[in-house]
């Protein structure tokens, strides 16, 4: 395993360099937008990379519940401030690219909106995380995230049927894809992915290592005291 | 009747009798409600067509404010007096005290609306255009929607830091289809303009999920520590 | 002075290498134990040694971090009809009569009628007619209500965690007895206090705790040299 993580991180370079210069280079500008349209790129990739990661944390918070693993709770909160890191990117590049594009800076698209929920669900999270007593943090946010999981369905449907009444613009837009962008679209995607999992990892390396110094300090503690 | 329903009979009278007996709280709280309608009403200032559109949601973002006000204190008098570990260490299961809260807030929370709906009607000259009765299950699940999660999350905020602040922080990104739906409901029946039974139905799809999660993982909130 | 030893078939609690953890503080630290039945137990310490994280732990109030707490051969949650539990504060409403916190906390155990709980305020030499909301009580009246509160559901065993603590000298000698007579009925009693002279002639075995540990048990009130010696 410990192997495994150097090799996923060159991977991940060498893919990001290429994906890079796929989108600002190889890819044909769009006929309607422009080169903004590039920025396309980077909003779908962190978005898909941020679910994936947040579907993470909700699997490490099942686990913790059932099997009060540790390393499955260090696993649910190294997600989950990722993801959150994702989905913010998500939000940011959303409005960059509908500004000049459409002339709107935000609209309660499906994509966008279903995002927004999810990064504000996330967010609580991560301050019940950092608000709660350290011995019970992992119980509260795992019962969170399964709070957050359930809800996520009911937004979808409560968004979707609303634009079906109020139809909105939607970010991005339908159409065909020229073989090229589809090509530079798909290589980000898997780029991201990668990225998004190293990243992922080295911060729960980086939390068991955190525990394990916490854990060696409160044993030595525990020796210090005779009798 | 099974020790379940009789604890939470039991514990429902209590709270009432607590609250009823320390009126200042019930009262310091419609007092708020009236306050939140009227600086809406300063605040918007429509004619009667715009009103219609923009009045249910309005009404649930009030009823939002003042419902946060109500949960935040009901969980305060167990702390007092260390009293909610007299209920953890005895045999009583942990649900019945959860169901009990949650329905003592929804009575609370129900009165608070009982006071600020009719304010709102008379500020914003309310008519229904659609099947007004339809406004009742809108108004009666949404209510235990808020409700059922804010007891759950405010007893989740008992165990953090800056508790008061915690609860709304929990439940408002987890509220937002429950809201979507209340505020949609409201403005379909208030302006005639359509059918609110997908909302309903929605609505009652959220009470049915989330009550269960509430049922499901409250002992172990509770016994954490 | 140390205690004989408790031999296994008698002891009703058993505390296995308790570890008890908030975040970064430690509050026991591998507390190792064995009580038995029918004893008044004192448990001494200066602040922060652990006691109420102790006693919380044997309640089933407080999870261990590691660890097992074991009562009647049942984990504390599973014996909670057998265990009574009292605080410095008092578990009671303070809006609520003495009888009225009462008859609620009958419900909880599943105890019909009002015969019972006028008994026990009856027992801790208080009037069950007393239609005073418990928030106006003396300090000393509260903590007596409240051990009639613990004492209710009829428990074997105590917990009772600073019940003297701002008492008048009057009730605190009152519950005293009470408790000294059921200890002579059968029942076992902890207590956490400052003020271990009041029970000096009534208990069994002073049980000494410092930084999160149990470090000597002794049968009467002055420590040995042991004790005073490891600081």
């Amino acid at each position: 395993m410990k192997r495994a993580f150097p090799i996923l991180a060159v991977l991940t370079a060498l893919l990001l360099t290429y994906s890079t210069y796929q989108a600002l280079v190889i890819a044909p500008t769009e006929r309607t937008m422009g080169d903004v349209q590039r920025i396309f790129y980077y909003h779908v990739p962190s978005a898909w990379t941020a679910f994936c990661l947040f579907f993470v944390n909700l699997i490490g918070s099942l686990i913790y519940l059932v099997r009060k693993s540790s390393k499955a709770d260090a696993l649910a909160v190294a997600a989950a401030e990722v993801g959150v890191v994702f989905c913010t990117i998500v939000l940011i590049t959303g409005p960059i690219w509908a500004r000049p594009v459409w002339g709107i800076w935000w609209t309660w698209d499906l994509r966008l909106t279903l995002t927004l929920v999810l990064w504000l669900i996330y967010v609580s999270y991560l301050v019940l995380r950092r608000f709660s007593d350290s011995s019970q943090t992992p119980k509260l946010a795992a019962v969170l995230a399964v709070f957050g999981a359930l809800d996520v369905p009911l937004v979808y449907f409560s968004i979707w049927f609303f634009r079906t009444q109020h139809p909105q613009p939607v970010i991005g837009g339908g159409g065909s894809l020229d073989p090229r962008m589809l090509h530079a679209f798909l290589i980000n995607l898997f780029a991201f992915s990668c990225f998004g999992a190293m990243v992922c990892w080295w911060r729960y390396r980086l939390e068991l290592l955190h525990r394990e110094v916490e854990e060696m300090e409160s044993l030595e503690s525990l020796r210090g005291v005779t009798q | 009747m099974s020790p379940l329903r009789s604890i939470t009979l039991a514990t429902l009278m209590k709270d009432i009798r607590l609250e009823w007996r320390s009126r200042d709280a019930i009262n310091s709280m419609l007092f708020f409600s009236l306050l939140v309608v009227v600086i809406f009403s300063f605040s918007f200032d429509p004619n009667a067509e715009e009103s219609r559109e923009i009045a249910g949601g309005l009404i649930w973002v009030a009823f939002l404010f003042a419902a946060v006000v109500a949960l935040n204190q009901t969980w305060a008098r167990e702390l007092r007096n260390q009293v909610l570990d007299a209920y953890r260490a005895s045999p009583a299961p942990a649900n019945a005290l959860f169901v009990a809260k949650a329905l003592g807030n929804f009575i609370l929370v129900s009165l608070l609306e009982a006071v600020m709906a009719p304010l709102f009607m008379i500020f914003y000259n309310l008519r229904a255009l659609g099947p007004a009765w339809q406004l009742i299950p809108v108004a009666i699940l949404g209510t235990w929607a808020l409700v059922v999660n804010g007891t759950f999350f405010a007893a989740m905020s008992l165990r953090t830091r800056s508790r008061e602040i915690m609860l709304p922080l929990l439940l408002f990104p987890i509220s937002i289809p429950a809201v979507q739906s209340m505020v949609e409901a409201t403005r379909i029946l208030l302006a005639g303009d359509g059918s609110a039974r997908f909302w309903i139905v929605l609505l009652l799809t959220y009470d049915v999920v989330f009550t269960t999660a509430c049922l499901a993982l409250f002992e172990t909130i509770l016994q954490a520590e | 002075m140390s205690a004989p030893e408790i031999p296994a078939a008698a002891s009703i609690i058993i505390v296995s290498n308790l570890i008890k953890q908030f975040g970064r503080f430690v509050a026991l630290r591998g507390v190792n134990a064995a009580f038995a039945a029918g004893k008044l137990y004192v448990i001494l310490g200066d602040n922060g040694a652990g006691k109420t994280t102790l006693l919380r732990a044997l309640a089933g109030l407080a999870q261990p971090t590691r660890g097992e707490v074991s009562i009647l051969g049942k984990n504390p949650r599973e014996a909670c009809r057998d265990i009574g539990y009292m605080a410095h504060p008092s578990l009671l409403y303070d809006e609520m009569s003495g009888l009225e916190n009462l008859r609620y906390f009958a419900r909880l155990y599943d105890i019909a009628g009002d015969g019972r709980c006028q008994e026990v305020i009856r027992l801790v030499r208080l009037d069950p007619e007393l239609t005073r909301p418990v928030g106006q009580y003396s300090q000393g009246m509260r903590q007596r209500m409240s051990l009639a509160r613990a004492i209710l559901h009829d428990p074997g065993i105590l917990f009772l965690d600073e019940p003297f603590s701002n008492v008048d000298v009057r009730s605190a000698r009152e519950m005293v007895e009470l408790l000294t007579s059921m200890r002579d009925a059968g029942k076992t009693i902890f207590v956490v206090t400052h003020q271990a002279a009041l029970l000096e002639s009534g208990a069994d075995e002073f049980v000494w705790m410092q930084a999160g540990q149990i470090v000597e048990r002794t049968s009467g009130l002055a420590s040995s040299p042991s004790r005073a010696g490891a600081e």
